[in-house]
């Protein structure tokens, strides 16, 4: 599938947000066949992670394991009510696998387990383990002669985590230009603001200090993400320092009531609730499609 | 003995890490798909003979011992079976987490090489010594534990590793272990997962893992030369899966256990003798010897063995006590003149 992306023109443009639309739409509903979830990150990452499935990462549903694969590691792994509808919506997995998420029994749950999800590479859960997970994939490949990329994508909370920082050092040393470490910069954790908590900024300065190549852009702008991963992917081929983009983020992004609002880590929607979650989806969908429209070439 | 300084010993062995850099090599000259991750203790782990000889799989990290494990089990996932080597304590106590989770959860076969165990790296004292990494490594789902009697064994049982699906967590001493098989790594009667029985014996079996084996072979043989008591004694060098089979049959034949170990008795051999005696049911004489919730001195391990009553002469001593006999009573000093 993808990899041989074409131009990134308006067509493209519109196609993604089509697609970041329907997963936003189907993370809600698997929150609510799950009965609850992760709704602030999940809704936070969508548009990052529907870039690397539907333009950058060469996978094959048919075939999870098959060795070229581009690898992704969802570091953050609570984030699992939006990544799993990714997969679902990929072809992974069936949809009846989603309708029982977080049921007794359920192979997809909060946090999900590769060796139960078809297409996952990596449990993750517990926080700072995603950084050298990518970077012991990325040795792999570099060892192997094997040209697959490796993607990280970690929370910004998370990145207090000490361990993050062992695998960020290493992954420069080792010259991993094959991985792509990404932190979707939503400025919020559970008790409150990452800012008021325990400051991780200037994230941006403490990769390029890292000796990493660092893009800082609004991970809500397809047109941005678009030339950051095709900058990240041509120095995979050419450079020999990691990518690390920072993603500017808004927690619960695309729901009014959800967005920015540390709030919205964990929690359900009521029926009243979840009406106004779609008709903000809608409105989200629509001021995107006419941004696209504008702005695309 | 195990944690005999380098010097003190005028000896062609190896110690115990020697052979385990040894067998690492062989594993990578046999297979190309074995790479060798350290956290800046390739020297101390001894693994020289893998980097001289495969300097490309070698993979040091610097002093970062949770990164080791994850990006291990990042290769791992890849198809690599990784070697990561550094002390017990920074393995199964610093990065218990990636170990569980990365690892043991993810069930890759990543070799963990936990060097310096028990008491053996004894004068860095308790921050460097490894007493409760049995306990820890023991609990985690997927994972196999074991831990050789001397330099001959771990050889053995390094070897065997790469075989043994899944994680695996190898326990060593650091520095000289008291030579157990004296034929070297030949003379190993080594099944992965079966105690070998060291001296036959039915008035008491004695269990011994890593450093406590040569002491339980040491207090078996006083006992033998003070009571006449014939005990069994065994080498548990795996702790997990542990052979149910040998413990019942001492249970039934012998009647009677004492477990050795350079390691707390809540969670390690101890227990997990306790929990198949508990299970089968049958009244068993049982004591637990090793550290009781309590941090070693520093000092030699020798001296800190003795310290704990893990030596011959405690475990002999405690053995005696349990089956009612005085140990050092046959000796008649009345005619030393």
């Amino acid at each position: 599938m993808p990899a041989n992306y074409g131009t990134f023109d308006k067509a493209e443009w519109l196609r993604l947000e089509k697609k970041a639309d329907e997963l936003r739409r189907l993370t809600v509903q698997t929150s609510v066949w799950g009965g609850s979830g992760h709704l602030g990150g999940a809704m936070s990452c969508i548009d990052i992670m529907t870039i690397l499935y539907h333009r950058f990462m060469k996978l094959d549903p048919k075939n999870p394991k098959y060795e070229d694969r581009d690898r992704f590691v969802l570091s953050k792994g609570h984030a699992a009510v939006g990544y799993a509808p990714v997969l679902v919506d990929y072809g992974y997995m069936p949809i009846e696998e989603l309708q029982i998420f977080n049921l007794t029994g359920a192979k997809i749950g909060m946090h999900l387990d590769s060796n139960k999800v078809k297409g996952v590479d990596y449990s993750t859960g517990s926080l700072g383990h995603g950084i050298s997970l990518g970077v012991g994939a990325a040795l792999a490949a570099k060892l192997k002669g094997q040209d697959y990329m490796t993607f990280v994508l970690c929370g910004d909370g998370e990145m207090n985590e000490g361990s993050n920082w062992e695998g960020i050092m290493s992954a420069a040393q080792f010259k991993l230009s094959n991985l792509v470490v990404m932190v979707d910069n939503n400025k919020c954790m559970i008790d409150g603001r990452v800012a008021d908590e325990m400051n991780i900024e200037p994230l941006d300065a403490k990769f390029k200090a890292f000796n990493f190549k660092t893009y800082r852009i609004d991970g809500h702008d397809f047109s941005q993400l678009n030339a950051a991963l095709e900058e990240a992917v041509k120095n995979a081929k050419t450079g020999d320092k990691p990518t690390a983009i920072v993603l500017d983020t808004y927690k619960g992004e695309g729901i009014d009531f959800m967005k920015d609002n540390y709030l919205w880590h964990y929690g359900s929607l009521d029926e009243e609730k979840l009406a106004q979650a779609y008709a903000s989806l809608d409105a989200t969908y629509k001021a995107r499609c006419a941004r696209a429209e504008k702005e695309g070439k | 003995m195990g944690g005999m300084s380098y010097t003190s010993i005028e000896a062609e062995q190896l110690t115990t890490a020697e052979y385990y850099g040894k067998a690492l090599h062989d594993l990578g000259e046999l297979h190309p798909d074995v790479v060798a991750l350290t956290a800046d203790l390739a020297k101390s782990t001894k693994i020289a003979p893998f980097v001289k000889a495969f300097p490309e799989r070698l993979i040091n990290v610097g002093i970062a011992e949770q990164n080791m494990f994850g990006i291990a089990a990042g290769m791992a996932k890849c198809g690599f079976i990784p070697y990561a080597s550094t002390f017990s304590i920074f393995a199964a106590a610093r990065s218990l987490d990636q170990i569980h989770t990365d690892i043991c959860y993810q069930n890759v076969p990543v070799k963990i090489l936990a060097s310096h165990a028990g008491t053996s790296f004894g004068q860095a004292g308790s921050t460097h010594h490894a007493i409760i990494d049995i306990a820890a490594a023991r609990s985690l789902p997927n994972m196999t534990v074991m831990c050789p009697a001397d330099g001959a064994e771990a050889y053995k049982l390094v070897m065997a590793s790469y075989d043994i699906p899944g994680p695996v967590y190898i326990r060593i001493n650091r520095g000289f272990d008291a030579v157990v098989y004296e034929g070297g790594p030949d003379s190993v009667n080594f099944v992965w997962d079966k105690a070998d029985e060291l001296k036959k014996g039915n008035d008491a079996c004695f269990i011994g893992v890593g450093a406590g084996v040569y002491q339980a072979l040491q207090a078996a043989n006083i006992l033998e030369y003070d009571c006449g008591i014939n005990a069994r004694v065994l080498n548990m060098h795996t702790v997990k899966p542990i052979d149910k089979e040998a413990i019942i049959r001492a249970i039934d034949e012998c009647g009677c256990i004492v477990t050795v170990e350079d390691h707390v008795i809540q969670g390690g051999l101890g227990s997990a003798v306790a929990e198949v005696i508990a299970e089968y049911g049958k009244p068993c004489k049982f004591k637990m010897l090793g550290h009781d919730n309590s941090f070693s001195t520093i000092g030699l391990q020798e001296d800190l063995l003795t310290i704990a009553g893990i030596d011959a002469n405690g475990v002999a001593k405690a053995a005696g006590k349990l089956l009612g006999v005085e140990i050092g009573g046959k000796d008649n000093w009345d005619n030393e003149y």
